[in-house]
């Protein structure tokens, strides 16, 4: 592995609160030094940062990644790259796979073709109760053995409490984070966009606020009963923000995210029932958005995650309630990111890199997150002035189901870096690696 | 082919009010034709019309094929069952079908919110909402319009509610916008557990007591109780929403003034509206069905291209060949 020199970019860290223009050294897949003027060894790639952003790879806790089962919409090895293009060096992969990610066997596999894959890193989260039924409570620790990073019946909300305060309380001995994707399902069922004036114009049923902040409130207090700590999912409302808020001002273990869609769209979007408006929680209210964006900046939101959902363009294309949820998002997450909270001053470059890679990785435990010496070489370098049109059929990722197509943004990954390998470099062809693998297979 | 409505009717409220009185004053003339001993009209000559039913519906796709026949197109009926859409043809596969084969018009009621959007973005062909979801009906809506138009003249401050299941309600919504841009005053009465939570921002007067209702309005439009609404748990049973809901002649006896009863069709008689309501004086249920084939003929006409002062005329002519001899 030939030594990579990352030269004259601002290197922006806030684990180590630094934020200045500098060179980075990556050997052996680590994090070697940063400073001034470093003098790479002979055998070293230089890459010409100027004017360019140095941080931490991000880190996505939440996509869908297809495999195994619908392949046909994406597979681990394209949503990697799909990552990798994005700027992420590290994604959490959901379990609502067919099967369902509910054993050591089936989060081996994910590991496994992440491995082939040879793109971002790609870690599984395995489910909460077995097949998601929300019945048994599936193997945590033999999962976690296997790879698992979290748990989570990710769109089949836990409707029990008794069953999600067991799994929050399971979940401590493996110190795991247990996800939850809060919805009543009473009160959302058969609904397909925010409930509101939107809603009740265009005869579409509506999901409420309160579907989502019943079951916020709910997981706090069982968060607050056990201990255990839970991981709020896609955070879509103003309620649900100030719900977050007076648990953690309480010092209850609940930390939260929320996705680039609900960051920079309203439910207006909905208006002319575009299908890739569509997804669950839904979009909402300005004054939604506006508490979000400020609980971003102030960190009540703990973090920005994709919830990357591809689905085949059959299945959107069709009427707007029977379309599927859902949007893919690792290719824009950084660009809407950039362009709605960046350049609208809710959050510095400092807050972005903490938001998309220092908090997930350290929620979530997982390598990365610092260029700290000695720490895994997962390294992004975006270019936080590009605009740029978005093509979804452009996309690493086979999903083209994105709300963003056409529309011009601001900041764009050039360069990935993942344990000290460049897997992605804009306009450059990525190494394909599991194509020069199999060609390797097939001629030996 | 474009006229002065645009390619498509999907819903009122993209017209405005001058669109809403132009297709009310095209629908006039067209009346007469259905009062004759032969019925047709060549305007729509030569012009071929599907009318695609998704949904079970007997009055709007009688109503729409009397429309298209009395101006002498060729129809074609499409439902559900017994097409390929019964062997699970997507609606985007169905459309491109159509379009294949040169349709001028759809005709489509579907039960999916947009579904008449849908159609409309992906073919060239005129489309016609006749119902989608719980979204809009606008030629029911224009319909009603109509009739109280025959009644009151102009509507501007008429006070018209609307009365029961509004939050499932294409023609409530159709009848709300429709009747706000003609500068009618409109209120809604009905449970609250079928009212939109939004119905504040409809711009409506609400009513909790179909009584206050009475007590205001000019007229009342009268709208069907599904039955799935008292399985789903939005009410008790029928028999109460009649005792709290229901127009009754003794309600309307109360009332001050003579108050006009529309219902759209089809009545639950003994359920949101009595008999001797239905059937009453005051009742113009009858010449509501009667106005819904002269508005389908106006819009096809419209729609057609047809220019709404030669509407008189075109009763002896064709709406499409029309522009070539002008």
């Amino acid at each position: 592995m030939k030594p990579i020199c990352l030269r004259g970019g601002t290197l922006v860290d806030p684990s180590q609160r630094l934020n200045e223009v500098g060179d980075l050294l990556i050997v052996d897949g680590a994090l070697a030094e940063t400073g001034r003027a470093i003098q790479p060894p002979d055998d070293a790639e230089v890459i010409d940062c100027d004017g360019l952003i140095v941080s931490p790879g991000f880190i996505d806790v939440h996509c869908h990644l297809r495999e195994p089962g619908r392949e046909d919409v994406e597979t681990i090895a394209t949503g990697a790259r799909a990552a990798a293009a994005g700027g992420f060096t590290s994604v959490c992969a959901m379990p609502n796979t067919d099967p369902v990610t509910d054993n050591q066997a089936a989060v081996g596999f994910i590991v496994r073709q992440a491995q082939r894959a040879q793109a971002a890193r790609v870690y599984p989260i395995g489910a909460i109760s077995v097949g998601q039924e929300g019945k048994v409570l599936a193997e945590f620790g033999e999962m976690v053995g296997a790879g698992a990073i979290a748990v989570s019946d990710d769109g089949k909300p836990v409707a029990s409490a008794h069953l999600m305060r067991t799994a929050l309380e399971y979940a401590r001995t493996f110190k795991i984070p247990v996800i939850d994707h809060c919805e009543e399902p009473t009160l959302s069922a058969g609904g397909s966009m925010n409930e509101g004036i939107v809603s009740a114009q265009l005869g579409l049923k509506g999901i409420p606020a309160e579907a989502e902040e019943i079951m916020v409130i709910r997981d706090i207090l069982l968060a607050r009963l056990t201990g255990g700590h839970v991981h709020l999912a896609h955070m879509s409302t103003k309620g649900s923000v100030e719900l977050i808020r007076w648990g953690k001002d309480r010092g209850i273990n609940v930390t939260a995210e929320a996705c680039p869609h609900h960051l920079s769209l309203t439910e207006e979007r909905v208006r002319g029932y575009d299908t890739n408006a569509k997804m669950n929680p839904p979009l909402r209210t300005a004054k939604d958005v506006e508490a979000l964006r400020e609980a971003v900046k102030d960190g009540t939101i703990d973090l920005v995650a994709t919830d990357h959902a591809p689905h085949h363009y059959d299945e959107k294309e069709r009427e707007f309630a029977d379309a599927p949820n859902g949007i893919v998002g690792l290719e824009t997450a950084l660009a809407v990111i950039v362009t709605n909270l960046v350049e609208k001053g809710y959050l510095s470059f400092s807050d972005l890199v903490d938001r998309m890679s220092c908090t997930p990785a350290r929620l979530f435990k997982l390598p990365g997150g610092s260029l700290k010496r000695g720490a895994a070489a997962d390294v992004t370098v975006f270019d936080p002035k590009a605009r740029w049109r978005v093509d979804s059929s452009q996309f690493a990722s086979k999903g083209r189901n994105s709300p963003y197509n056409g529309m011009t943004l601001v900041g764009r990954a050039a360069c990935t870096i993942v344990a000290g390998s460049v897997v992605y470099r804009s306009g450059i062809a990525v190494p394909q690696r599991e194509a020069r693998e199999q060609i390797n297979r097939a001629t030996s | 082919m474009t006229g002065t409505l645009g390619k498509d009717l999907l819903g009122l409220e993209a017209l405005t009010g001058e669109q809403i009185r132009l297709i009310l004053d095209t629908a006039e003339p067209f009346k007469e034709i259905s009062e004759r001993a032969i019925k047709k009209v060549p305007a729509l000559r030569g012009s071929t019309i599907v009318n695609l039913f998704f949904e079970n519906s007997t009055r709007t796709r009688i109503s729409f094929e009397f429309a298209e026949k009395r101006l002498s197109a060729d129809t074609v009926n499409v439902s559900a069952s017994g097409s390929s859409v019964s062997k699970g043809e997507t609606l985007v596969d169905t459309a491109r079908n159509l379009e294949a084969m040169r349709i001028d018009m759809v005709v489509i009621r579907h039960s999916a919110s947009g579904a008449a959007k849908f159609l409309a973005d992906r073919i060239q062909s005129n489309v016609i909402n006749a119902g989608d979801g719980t979204h809009e009906h606008p030629t029911q809506g224009l319909l009603d319009i109509l009739t109280l138009r025959d009644r009151f003249g102009d509507l501007k401050g008429r006070r018209i509610c609307i009365c029961g299941d509004i939050l499932h309600s294409r023609v409530a919504r159709s009848n709300i916008w429709g009747l706000t841009k003609l500068g009618a005053e409109v209120a809604v009465c009905g449970p609250r557990s079928l009212l939109p939570n939004a119905i504040d921002e409809f711009g409506v007067r609400i009513f909790d007591r179909v009584e206050e209702a009475i007590e205001w309005a000019e007229a009342l439009n009268v709208l069907r109780l599904q039955f799935e609404r008292m399985t789903a748990g939005y009410i008790p049973s029928a028999r109460e929403y009649n005792r709290v809901f229901g127009i009754t002649r003794e309600r309307l006896d109360r009332a001050k003034r003579d108050i006009l009863i529309l219902h759209p069709g089809p009545m639950n008689r003994g359920v949101e509206i009595d008999s001797d309501v239905a059937d009453g004086p005051h009742s113009v249920i009858l010449d509501q069905v009667t106005n819904g084939v002269a508005i389908r003929m106006a819009v096809l006409y419209l729609l057609a291209g047809g220019k709404p002062e030669l509407a008189e005329a075109a009763k002896g002519g064709s709406a499409r060949g029309r522009e070539d001899k002008d």
